[in-house]
């Protein structure tokens, strides 16, 4: 993983959807500044169950050029809200096995709470917004979409 | 004119595919081109009434107005992360 410059944003955010392994401290290395007291990595990995079922692992879908436009709005948000532009943020997709990474953000700043407040923002509305989809396979041989997130207009869309 | 209609995920899998050119008048709204979608009957009318739909990567409401050559994408819930 290696987000490339044309992923940087204007105040130096990183932002990447990408097939490959994610390598957090690759990620990681993006951020931080010695102005930054605090650096928090957040990671998703691959659970080995869903609501109880044994799952095998997962296919991640994505709508590419819409969700780097939406992670790269997120990542502006966070800049704009919290006051730090030390941020990556990485999305996997493509097959995962349980246990491996499938969203890294790392996040540094002055203070501590920027970054963990950075942090959630954008797990959060990764979930809410980014335009990705789950495909479960259950240990049990069976496979399905997850269902999440109803995605909602944007403000001042067409 | 003609947009062109992407399919993603669930709703693709229910389709057998993921793009398809449709003609419609001038004007029409995204909620015109889901009714004629599903006036298609079998597998069409598997797409719901109202789902969530992106005029070249923006999400829109149902009223929005297509233009000559947009990219409309049909996005089942999203589960990211």
């Amino acid at each position: 993983m290696s987000p490339s410059a044309r992923d940087q944003g204007a105040s130096g955010y990183r932002i990447a959807i990408v097939r490959a392994t994610i390598d957090p401290a690759a990620v990681l290395a993006l951020v931080g500044d010695r102005t930054d007291g605090a650096v928090l990595l957040f990671l998703g990995t691959v659970r080995d169950h869903a609501d109880g079922r044994p799952v095998g692992g997962l296919r991640y879908e994505t709508y590419q050029a819409m969700a780097e436009k939406e992670l790269n709005a997120i990542a502006g948000e966070a800049v704009r809200q919290l006051g730090t532009d030390r941020i990556a943020v990485v999305h996997r997709v493509g097959n995962l096995a349980v246990g491996e990474v499938s969203v890294a953000i790392a996040v540094s700043s002055p203070h501590r709470a920027e970054a963990y407040q950075a942090s959630r923002f954008i797990i959060e509305e990764i979930k809410k917004r980014l335009p990705v989809w789950k495909h479960e396979q259950y240990v049990d041989g069976e496979a399905a979409w997850v269902r999440g997130w109803t995605l909602e207009p944007t403000e001042g869309a067409r | 004119m003609q947009v062109r209609s992407l399919f993603f995920a669930a709703y693709r899998d229910a389709l057998g595919t993921g793009t398809l050119d449709v003609d419609l008048p001038e004007g029409a709204t995204v909620g015109e081109l889901v009714t004629s979608l599903r006036s298609r009957g079998a597998p069409f009318d598997r797409l719901p009434k109202a789902p969530a739909v992106a005029i070249n990567h923006d999400v829109v409401r149902g009223d929005a107005r297509l233009t000559e050559g947009d990219e409309i994408a049909f996005l089942p819930p999203v589960a990211g992360g």
